[in-house]
């Protein structure tokens, strides 16, 4: 009795640390502007105020933010898991010549250090003329998620069994419609689970972020917060910061809850396959 | 900005090779971010394993209790280190205050304001922020352990702590490796959270290689230089990922 009360309070401890920095976001976002800065701080908010999150947006291009960081994310997101559909689909089904160093080498790429990939990536932009386009983050993110996406979906495709795709060849389906109007349609949650990771990734990254977009109005979201500072250099109005925080954050928490079976397994597969 | 001048490009042979060795501050840099790497990969490897063991048991409300574990890896970095920034606040800080109410304490402490310091918060909160990958994988091995092995050792008259050692931990090999190798990489290129925790300060107290090579290339610009730095890193990181295959032995996962 006494060592399961004693396991369940552990339980909660770790997920009370897990959780801190989120919920003292939470907490200070909701007090009125002035207590933020009171010491010592006041842990529960005197009155409940939506004045930092009013100031974020009405001070602040932070609406502008999010939609930029909305534009590169679904952007990656639709571009990565489209191509990687065709990528593991053929991985799956052909024995290709050199697919197992093709899936091998697509893994080297996802451990070389950002800062490595930034410089010669910022000349190529800069070349093409993207700098401070979607594009210039849209493109190099979704070169960057496509070996996680692929090994996803090609370790989803090779469980199907092969009856259902000969009942289709005989139905007279080609290739193509057999990946599209068999396959996809049942593949529907792992696509959507692909689609979120992606899209997580492509709203946390920053250095690439803060390289590619120079200007203001182009930033995304996390370089938007990382920038917020105040009328001095010595000002930093961790008010609005901590209401951006929760606005940027507060779905990331509410998808993982809902979705976390299929997150933590489509984690680990994504881990664990390198 | 055109880093490579609009200019024609001249071949300097190995030139921005040999400024390397001199470079003091690279050498500062690199010292820095393997303190960080070794100190926060090992505090992450002994609390994920920890975590781990506690959620391979089976319990009521288990899938919440991981989704609640797995956030801070999911969370923005750069996000998350703006707020352990206003954790660590030296004047409006919650974690001042909470050691000030407790007396540990006698006055509030500046987190950022020394070397030292500085350092520790920035481990403590990758350490916070990467634990969950670790636990992730790690929880992932241990469901892959059929259970009859651990039955057929407590037959033989075996404790817990020798069912950890025989069955647990030679079997977690691969999974061992893999968390470990991603997170020393992936602490060794630590950008996000430094870049904004601390700049690199105080004084180059927490400068790291990857913020060394983003001002040397974007502040500085000087791309040769920076492109030369670059490829040393890589080569570090090949050689630290090799030395650990080497040491802990090459074995694949297969899920």
């Amino acid at each position: 009795m006494f060592s399961r009360f004693l396991f369940r309070l552990v339980l909660l401890l770790i997920v009370l640390y897990s959780l801190a920095p989120f919920l003292w976001q939470v907490l200070t976002s909701l007090k009125p502007s002035h207590e933020v800065f009171s010491i010592p701080p006041t842990y529960w908010p005197s009155q409940f105020s939506l004045e930092s999150y009013q100031m974020v947006f009405t001070l602040r291009p932070f609406a502008r933010y999010i939609g930029n960081s909305m534009i590169v994310a679904s952007g990656t997101a639709l571009l990565t898991v489209s191509i990687a559909v065709l990528a593991s689909y053929a991985l799956s089904r052909f024995r290709l010549k050199g697919s197992q160093s093709i899936q091998k080498g697509l893994l080297g790429i996802a451990l070389f250090p950002p800062i490595v990939l930034a410089v010669p990536l910022y000349e190529g932009i800069r070349a093409l003329g993207l700098v401070n386009h979607p594009l210039a983050l849209i493109l190099p993110y979704s070169v960057l998620n496509l070996p996680f996406a692929t090994w996803a979906l090609s370790g989803f495709f090779l469980q199907f069994p092969g009856e259902l795709e000969d009942a289709a060849k005989v139905d007279g389906f080609s290739r193509m419609g057999i990946l599209f109007r068999v396959i996809l349609p049942i593949s529907a949650p792992v696509l959507a689970t692909t689609a979120i990771l992606v899209f997580i990734f492509a709203w946390n990254e920053f250095l690439f972020a803060l390289t590619f977009m120079t200007r203001d109005a182009a930033r995304t979201v996390p370089v938007g917060i990382a920038m917020l500072s105040g009328v001095t250099v010595y000002e930093v109005p961790w008010d609005q910061i901590s209401a951006a925080v929760v606005v940027t954050t507060l779905p990331v928490v509410v998808v993982v809850i809902l979705f976390q079976r299929w997150i933590v397994h489509g984690l680990t597969a994504g881990a664990i396959k390198g | 900005m055109d880093l490579l001048g609009g200019g024609g490009l001249v071949f300097v042979g190995l030139k921005n090779y040999t400024g390397i060795f001199k470079d003091l501050r690279f050498g500062k840099s690199l010292f820095n971010t393997a303190v960080f790497t070794a100190i926060s990969v090992s505090l992450e490897f002994i609390l994920g394993m920890a975590i781990a063991l506690l959620l391979h048991r089976t319990f009521r409300g288990r899938g919440l209790v991981r989704a609640g574990v797995l956030i801070p890896w999911v969370l923005p970095p750069a996000i998350m280190a703006m707020a352990w920034g206003w954790i660590y606040n030296d004047t409006y800080g919650v974690l001042g205050d909470i050691l000030l109410r407790i007396g540990l304490v006698d006055n509030r402490i500046a987190w950022l304001g020394t070397a030292p310091l500085a350092m520790a918060s920035a481990i403590f909160a990758d350490v916070w922020k990467a634990t969950p990958f670790v636990s992730l994988v790690l929880l992932a091995g241990l469901q892959s352990i059929p259970q009859d092995l651990y039955e057929a050792l407590s037959i033989d008259g075996a404790g817990p702590v020798k069912r950890f050692t025989m069955i647990t931990l030679p079997l977690l090999r691969p999974y061992i490796i893999v968390a470990l190798l991603f997170r020393a990489i992936q602490a060794f290129s630590v950008f996000d959270l430094i870049w904004v925790l601390t700049g690199g300060g105080p004084g180059g107290g927490t400068q790291m290689v990857s913020l060394y090579i983003y001002d040397t290339v974007f502040r500085y610009l000087q791309l040769g230089y920076g492109a030369a730095l670059a490829i040393t890193l890589v080569v570090f990181l090949f050689a630290i990922a090799s030395l650990f295959l080497v040491l802990f032995g090459r074995s694949r996962v297969e899920v």
